[in-house]
């Protein structure tokens, strides 16, 4: 087998700052090849490099032993390379086939689309690589898992040979997941040359035949999947040894803080995303939601947090201490002393725009404390900074200079729960996928935090797509299913089974679908 | 780091690795330059002699205290244009109203000042004018604004039409019910409600129209300057312009800012007549505003829509409508609107470029 991409001391800069120096790397033809490595290591930008959305800004890339330099993606595409982004681009009001041959219509102006015959191979192309879906269907009706499927066999259709995958599995379903995998593999069966960009190490271990893991920019070390162990990895992308679990010493559980009873939540059009959902969280304990999204978790932190929009109707109790939330605007739910970090970082969370600063500023702007005459206290502000970027180890260069779209995924999480978790006098604590996006060392950091705010006497929600840290953190877990509890492990159940981890997620899995 | 990589980065040292600092001063900088360029070409093909005019220019503007005085005048309805557009755009809202609102606050002012009773003290009659010039602007953006988060109207349909209602409410009651017969002006105001000219205070800028409001238009933009970036209400305001979904989950109430970012921007806009009715005409006429709304609309992009560039823009842009008017024996006022306009295409298309290089 030959070598399908090779880098030659290839670096890539921006400003002064190096996000790839002197990468050496090949990847050999008919292999599964993972990058991985914490985020800001500079994977995106090496595969971005390869798929022509950077120029290098020196060493040499070769593709099938062709010396390349691409100056856009149409070159990649055109020289076989193509990319599953992790967000997915595909035109929802388009039929599956439209979409696959978007771009590459093959037909003149004023002829008609030959989706026959486009149908035809896609058909082909699916059955081979067990990629189900209907080519007639609209994109907007496809699950994830479905329109990720959508966005390899357009790759088969444009006969990409080397198809790179960014972070394929963070909107994934564990049984998807499996699916997805089992896809890579028959590619790999056909020749096919796969790029797996992630940071979860099981399904590294799981899937890939080499490793490569960076760190810093830099390739720290390239391995055979079969010849290391998590630990390893582990260790080579932080460089020094980190724990996996958080050590989570038992909770002791006080007075009801949050009550939720019999709450119903209808969208506009009627459809029932919560169904008399009943569950109490206790003071000093982390009440861990699992569910496979979709199942009515987006719509109860709508409803905890005054974000229902028009039109929806909710019934029922959702009470905090007694206080109903229902009705409740965002700012006035957060001076009840309640402190969310929502599901979509980049988009609810954080102005990107604004300082490190800023946004540890941002949504406790109206606390006194904070203020001086009509604006803010520059002093306080500078001291509170500090103290939050030293105990929550944010990386940056700047606070007040730098905006926080410079900062990497984890260290920007760091800043809204640094903000949230720092709220004074909070009493209920919503955490939706704190870590989504965040590397290991960063989810060590968060993981310590969360169980401190737990022992000082905070109620938790914690909603995460991962299980694994559903059943690292949580006193209690309820798993989800279309809108209500469908069951509930108690505390000592939870304790428990936390050992045999594997066995639980099988458990817990058996409840959310 | 390695010898080798630092031999690297010297030789790929484009645009690329300046460092955002000097290509911000950079790129207003070959915007006008470009402006020049492209306007010599036009003065050229217009058949005069691009030197001589804009020496003339030059001559008869910034040469003569006249000259700076007509230029400052002009300059200070052109910031207040530009802050009234400058403000809502900071939460991507579109004034394009600043005319209408600068008419309806000319002619309230023009009202106040003739109706106010003869012994009022100076400051007192002042006061209300400019009081109801604001109220009439910031009410007149305001229905824009309401339209906006009440209905979801487009401001920019709105701010449109609402133009177009100014005038004609203005047009009519100034034609059929204040005007001095046979002239196209209302009575002159109270002289107790005149804002001094520089002229009467200083005895500088001869004769020009120049007049206090300067003053009070600098202290405006320095406000702005303090409420956007350094209050708590600029604060929440900038951020629901920038992610209007993150504003909503920080407890931020963003139809409350349009409402009140509008009303800014209005208020500001009928302020202009502190300048126009009560520092220099001293009555409302009709056309006295001659488009310089639409003006402001340049002059807040050129500035970035920030309130202390505007100072800058606007006086650039002074320059122009008064040095485009001296030179009109040479070369037709018509080029100059052309000039103005391809500056403002290419201040928009060089801060395009600008992002890119970023």
């Amino acid at each position: 087998m030959g070598v399908a991409v090779r880098l030659n001391d290839v670096s890539k800069k921006f400003g002064s700052f190096f996000a790839n120096s002197n990468i050496s790397l090949s990847v050999e033809e008919g292999t599964i090849h993972a990058l991985v490595g914490e985020n800001g290591a500079g994977k995106s930008t090496l595969t971005k490099i390869i798929y022509g959305m950077h120029l290098q800004t020196s060493g040499e890339m070769s593709i099938q032993g062709k010396p390349v330099r691409f100056s856009s993606p149409r070159e990649a595409i055109k020289a076989g390379i193509g990319m599953v982004h992790q967000h997915f681009m595909l035109v929802p009001e388009l039929s599956v086939a439209e979409n696959i041959i978007l771009g590459h219509e093959e037909t003149g102006l004023f002829r008609s689309l030959p989706l026959k015959k486009a149908k035809a191979l896609i058909k082909k192309d699916a059955e081979a690589y067990g990629l189900a879906v209907d080519p007639d269907a609209p994109v907007a009706n496809l699950s994830i898992g479905e329109q990720q499927r959508v966005e390899i066999l357009k790759l088969l259709f444009r006969q990409a040979a080397i198809m790179i995958f960014d972070e394929p599995t963070a909107v994934l379903t564990p049984s998807e997941t499996d699916r997805l995998f089992a896809t890579l593999r028959s590619l790999r069966a056909r020749g096919k040359t796969v790029i797996l960009i992630t940071h979860k190490l099981d399904e590294v271990l799981k899937v890939a035949d080499t490793i490569s893991v960076m760190r810093k920019g830099e390739i720290v070390g390239t391995v055979p999947a079969s010849s290391v162990t998590k630990q390893e990895l582990a260790h080579m992308m932080v460089g020094r040894s980190v724990l996996l679990r958080v050590i989570n010493p038992p909770a002791s559980p006080q007075k009801i803080i949050l009550h939720i009873h019999k709450l119903r939540y209808l969208t506009p059009t009627g459809e029932e995303k919560l169904h008399d959902l009943s569950l109490n969280i206790r003071a000093g304990e982390i009440y861990g939601i699992a569910g496979v999204e979709g199942n009515g978790q987006s719509e109860l932190l709508k409803a905890l947090w005054g974000l229902a929009p028009a039109g929806t109707s909710l019934s029922g109790e959702a009470t905090l201490k007694g206080t109903s939330l229902i009705g409740k605007s965002p700012a006035a739910i957060a001076h009840l002393g309640v402190s969310h970090t929502p599901e979509n970082r980049l988009r609810h969370a954080v102005i990107l725009d604004y300082s490190i600063s800023g946004n540890l500023l941002f949504g406790r702007h109206r606390e006194r404390s904070f203020h001086q005459g009509i604006g803010f206290n520059k002093r306080v502000i500078k001291a509170y900074t500090e103290t939050m970027i030293a105990d929550y180890d944010i990386r940056c260069t700047s606070p007040t200079r730098q905006p926080l779209s410079d900062l990497s995924g984890g260290n920007q999480q760091k800043v809204v729960l640094a903000r949230e978790l720092g709220r004074p006098r909070i009493s209920l604590l919503i955490l939706a996928q704190p870590t989504h996006g965040v590397d290991i060392g960063a989810i060590e950091t968060i993981h310590k935090k969360i169980i401190e705010a737990r022992d000082s006497g905070i109620a938790i929600l914690l909603v995460s797509s991962e299980l694994e840290e559903i059943i690292a953190l949580s006193t209690r877990i309820a798993c989800f299913y279309k809108g209500s509890v469908r069951h509930e492990f108690s505390q000592e159940e939870v304790e428990l089974k936390r050992v045999a981890e594997h066995e639980f997620e099988k458990e817990i899995g058996l409840y959310i679908t | 780091m390695s010898l080798k990589k630092r031999s690297a980065s010297i030789s790929h040292e484009p645009l690329l690795t300046m460092n955002p600092k000097s290509l911000r001063l950079l790129i207003p900088m070959l915007s006008a330059v470009s402006a020049i360029a492209v306007s010599s070409l036009i003065i050229v093909m217009a058949g005069s002699d691009p030197i001589m005019i804009f020496q003339k220019m030059f001559r008869s503007t910034l040469g003569t205290p006249y000259g700076v005085g007509q230029v400052v005048f002009r300059m200070t309805t052109l910031v207040l244009m530009g802050l009234a557009v400058a403000i809502p755009f900071q939460i991507r809202l579109f004034n394009i109203g600043a005319e209408g609102q600068l008419l309806m606050g000319t002619f309230a002012a023009a009202m106040t000042g003739t109706m106010l009773p003869a012994a009022m003290p100076s400051p007192v009659s002042v006061s209300l004018c400019i009081f109801s010039a604001i109220a009439a602007g910031a009410g007149w953006a305001l229905l824009a604004g309401t339209l906006k988060v009440r209905f979801g109207v487009n401001e920019v349909i709105a701010t449109i039409m609402l133009n177009f209602i100014a005038q004609g409410i203005t047009g009519y009651l100034l034609t059929y019910h204040f005007a001095i017969p046979s002239t196209v002006h209302t009575p002159q105001i109270n002289t107790n409600a005149f804002i001094p000219s520089f002229d009467s205070v200083t005895g500088l800028v001869t004769n020009s129209p120049a007049n206090l409001s300067t003053l009070l238009t600098a202290g405006v933009a320095l406000l702005c300057w303090i409420l956007l970036f350094h209050s708590r209400f600029g604060f929440e305001m900038r951020a629901s312009g920038i992610q209007p979904e993150a504003a909503k989950y920080g407890g931020i109430n963003a139809g409350m800012h349009t409402l009140t970012a509008m009303g800014i921007g209005g208020a500001i806009a009928g302020l202009g007549a502190a300048n126009l009715v009560l520092g220099y005409k001293h009555y409302f006429e009709a056309g006295m505003t001659g488009g310089i709304g639409f003006t402001g609309i340049a002059v807040a992009l050129l500035a970035g829509a920030h309130p202390l560039w505007i100072l800058l823009s606007a006086l650039f842009f002074g320059f122009l409508e008064y040095g485009g008017l001296t030179v009109n024996a040479w070369i037709p006022k018509d080029i100059f609107m052309i000039i103005e306009a391809i500056t403002i295409i290419l201040v928009i298309s060089f801060s395009a470029l600008g992002k890119r290089w970023l």
